[in-house]
């Protein structure tokens, strides 16, 4: 080696440890905004995920009757050392905390109803040998084989029964997979509804925004700047102010019907129903949303230098055609990103559907929160909001290869 | 006037233009352009030179008077069925379309056949030297090579009339030269009308057949580059074309066009009368390479003294004060005579009467 290449791999050494100590720099300076993400952000939503999955109540507490059962075949007799150890752990799960029981009752309970008390009393009641005679006595429903069944479905720690439901689907308890019952097929219909909802607030967004950025893009630097304010506006009122304020309007009772009225277009009988449906949440959820769509799209526009349309005039295209063909897609990065942007928005919307949605504007936001408040199914809300999570990933993926993400301007 | 109505491709008649409505950018406004010329709108920003050219592309309307374009009046005419060509500043290439596409779109909103489109377009891009470029996006070309990618565009559906709004203001200087040459031949070879806005004036001088000098909203003088230069009608285009001299005085007799104007300190010196009155304060501008230094017999003798000797290779520049004027250039030629200068030394100067033309203040 001779001395020149022996200066170079010191001075590449001497090089590596001042990038180090500037990336070390940088690291800590994001190093307080990463813990914030990771602890508010990452981990409850892996938590959330996981929950939908993963649940060890039963096979932690019950984990000889969990190994038993699900050696079990669905139409066999009931095995007695299977009975003799849902006894036994039933009453140690008991001793180590009393709550236990009843809630792995309550599992059992949402794959058959009426299980609640008939497992509760597993652990309440002194039953000797021999166990299956034992619990057939205590309620006919240990004879048959339904509560057995349920119990085999909620056992394993990983199953994917929590995200069968959500797209209303039934896991079977010899692993089969039927559709829900019509009348509780809830789930797909709301799914359905919430991408019909969001793509028609995307399109309002859009057809209403568009001419706006225009307008903001192309009039003196004051006006624009007053426009903007009041493009603003809303972002600086108070979402449940604007609500009540689309509520006022638009009830049977408000000033929309009563100026309707007024006028004789339509007669006091014939008042409309706008409020507490579908028509209100578009409504209400559009007005919402509208700056996301103008901002990324007055961005892109006013980067786009005049002269590319008399350019397009100069060379014979007439003003539609100058439009169409070279201003337009000129504008489709923010277009694309406004659309993204008020799309994943509004499918993830909540609190304008639960306050003037009614029954008919409830979207797949407010199921989430009717099972995380209502029906404590933490599980099944974890599950409707990983497929609503997978679904928004999914369009970003496909924006990316679409468009380009790159292309992507925000404001 | 008949006479421009005959001779004029492109007449703009009392064309006046305002913007808010109290002041003009383009005052009482009469310019014919010839068939196959080359003319340059020069002047500074806010001359009224890109305006001009706006009206003419369409894009301005005229707020009074009239535009003819080839003995049609076209003020109501919107800008795409004008049929002109048109170059902007920063190209205007559209963005998201190839090289070919570009150069296409004028033949395709003209529904021109795919066939001869393809072969219109290839003709284009041969004509400027792009012919491998056809599938790049304007993005992926340096700027020389958009410029002649617009220029193509402009050109291939055979427009009446090239308007150019500072082309090559983007372009270095070594290109933009280059450039000036390329369009200048494109001009001769194609015998096309070509109307260049430009505020370069060596721009304009290398390139026009006739240069238009805008100040103020006014046509300052039009006429041809040398005569620009060597005959300036007023202070403002002796002073915007090259470099110039200026002595100021007041001209106290008029004869066979010559003005007497006197010098601080009562000394009379003769110039050309171009624009002088008797009575009214002049000044006289004399290019700095036609000034002389001890010169034999010359009528025109004064006294200057250096100030500043700079050594620029081919020539010298020296910075003298003559009379009250501490910014009198001469420029010497870097020949055999050559001699050193200090500064502080008394030098005489002097140049032919004719050399010198009182103008207005």
């Amino acid at each position: 080696m001779t001395a020149v290449e022996l200066g170079t791999e010191g001075l590449e050494r001497r090089l590596a440890r001042a990038e180090r100590r500037g990336k070390l720099r940088a690291f800590l300076l994001v190093a307080p905004l990463l813990a914030f993400v990771l602890l508010s952000f990452a981990m409850p939503i892996l938590t959330l995920v996981r929950q939908a999955a993963y649940n060890t109540l039963v096979s932690a507490n019950l984990p000889e009757t969990t190994a038993l059962i699900a050696d079990w075949k669905v139409d066999a007799p009931v095995p007695e050392p299977l009975c003799e150890a849902l006894v036994r752990e039933m009453h140690a799960a008991k001793e180590v905390d009393p709550a236990i029981p009843s809630r792995i009752a309550t599992f059992v309970n949402r794959e058959r109803a009426g299980s609640l008390s008939r497992v509760k009393q597993v652990a309440n009641a002194d039953i000797k040998a021999p166990y299956c005679a034992g619990l057939a006595a205590l309620h006919d429903d240990w004879a048959q084989p339904d509560i057995w069944r349920a119990l085999k479905i909620v056992a394993p720690s990983f199953s994917p029964r929590f995200f069968l439901q959500a797209l209303d689907f039934r896991l079977q308890a010899d692993g089969s997979i039927r559709s829900q019952d019509s009348n509780e097929a809830l789930h797909l219909m709301l799914f359905r509804r919430t991408l019909l909802v969001a793509a028609g607030v995307t399109l309002a967004c859009a057809l209403l925004g568009f001419p706006v950025a225009y307008l903001l893009a192309h009039v003196s630097l004051r006006v624009s700047n007053m426009l903007l304010i009041i493009v603003l506006l809303p972002f600086w009122t108070s979402l449940l102010v604007r609500t009540t304020a689309w509520i006022a309007l638009l009830q049977q009772n408000g000033v929309v019907n009563d100026t309707l009225v007024a006028l004789h277009i339509i007669g006091e009988k014939g008042r409309l129903e706008m409020m507490y449906n579908m028509f209100a949440t578009l409504v209400v959820m559009t007005h919402v949303l509208l700056p996301f769509m103008i901002l990324p799209l007055f961005s892109v526009m006013k980067g786009i230098n005049p002269n590319f349309t008399r350019a397009a005039l100069s060379l014979g295209a007439t003003p539609s055609t100058a439009f169409w063909k070279v201003y337009f897609p000129q504008t489709i990065p923010g277009l694309g990103a406004g659309c993204l942007l008020v799309f994943i928005l509004a499918v993830g919307y909540y609190i304008t559907p639960a306050l003037v949605g009614g029954q008919s504007g409830q979207l797949i936001s407010n199921i989430i929160a009717f099972h995380m408040q209502k029906t404590l199914n933490w599980p099944l809300a974890a599950a409707i909001g990983t497929i609503l999570l997978a679904g928004v990933l999914l369009l970003y993926w496909l924006y990316s290869r679409l468009v380009g993400i790159d292309k992507m301007k925000l404001g | 006037m008949p006479s421009l109505r005959t001779n004029g491709f492109v007449r703009f008649e009392n064309v006046q233009k305002t913007y808010d409505g109290r002041s003009l950018v383009v005052k009482a406004l009469n310019l014919s352009i010839g068939r196959g010329e080359f003319l340059t709108l020069l002047g500074p920003s806010g001359s009224g030179k890109t305006t001009t050219l706006m009206m003419l592309a369409g894009f301005e309307s005229a707020t009074s008077g009239e535009i003819f374009l080839d003995d049609e009046l076209i003020n109501n005419i919107p800008p795409h069925k004008r049929g002109l060509g048109m170059v902007f500043q920063n190209y205007a290439l559209f963005p998201h379309m190839t090289v070919a596409d570009n150069i296409a779109f004028p033949l395709r909103v003209r529904a021109i056949g795919k066939a001869e489109t393809t072969e219109r377009v290839r003709q284009a891009l041969d004509m400027v030297r792009m012919s491998n470029f056809e599938g790049r996006k304007p993005a992926q070309l340096s700027g020389g090579q958009q410029q002649r990618i617009a220029l193509a565009r402009a050109l291939v559906f055979e427009p009446k009339l090239l308007l150019m709004d500072e082309p090559l203001g983007a372009l270095d200087k070594q290109l933009r030269e280059h450039m000036q040459f390329e369009i200048k031949h494109l001009h001769e070879r194609l015998g096309i009308t070509i109307v260049y806005v430009t505020h370069d004036q060596s721009e304009a001088l290398t390139m026009s057949d006739r240069i238009a000098v805008f100040n103020d909203g006014r046509i300052q003088q039009l006429a041809a580059p040398s005569d620009l230069y060597e005959k300036p009608d007023n202070s403002f285009v002796a002073q915007f074309i090259g470099e110039n001299n200026r002595l100021r005085g007041v001209t106290r007799a008029l004869n066979n066009g010559r003005a007497e104007v006197e010098m601080r300190g009562g000394v009379i010196v003769p110039a050309l009368a171009v624009k002088a009155a008797v009575g009214e304060p002049t000044q006289i501008s004399i290019r700095p390479e036609r000034v002389s230094l001890e010169p034999q017999n010359s009528e025109i003798n004064l006294e200057g003294t250096v100030a500043e000797v700079i050594y620029l290779g081919d020539h010298i520049r020296i910075r003298m004060q003559v009379f009250d004027d501490e910014n009198f250039i001469v420029k010497l030629s870097n020949g055999s005579a050559r001699r050193d200068f200090a500064v502080g030394e008394s030098l005489r100067v002097g140049w032919s009467v004719e050399d010198g033309r009182a103008l207005d203040v």
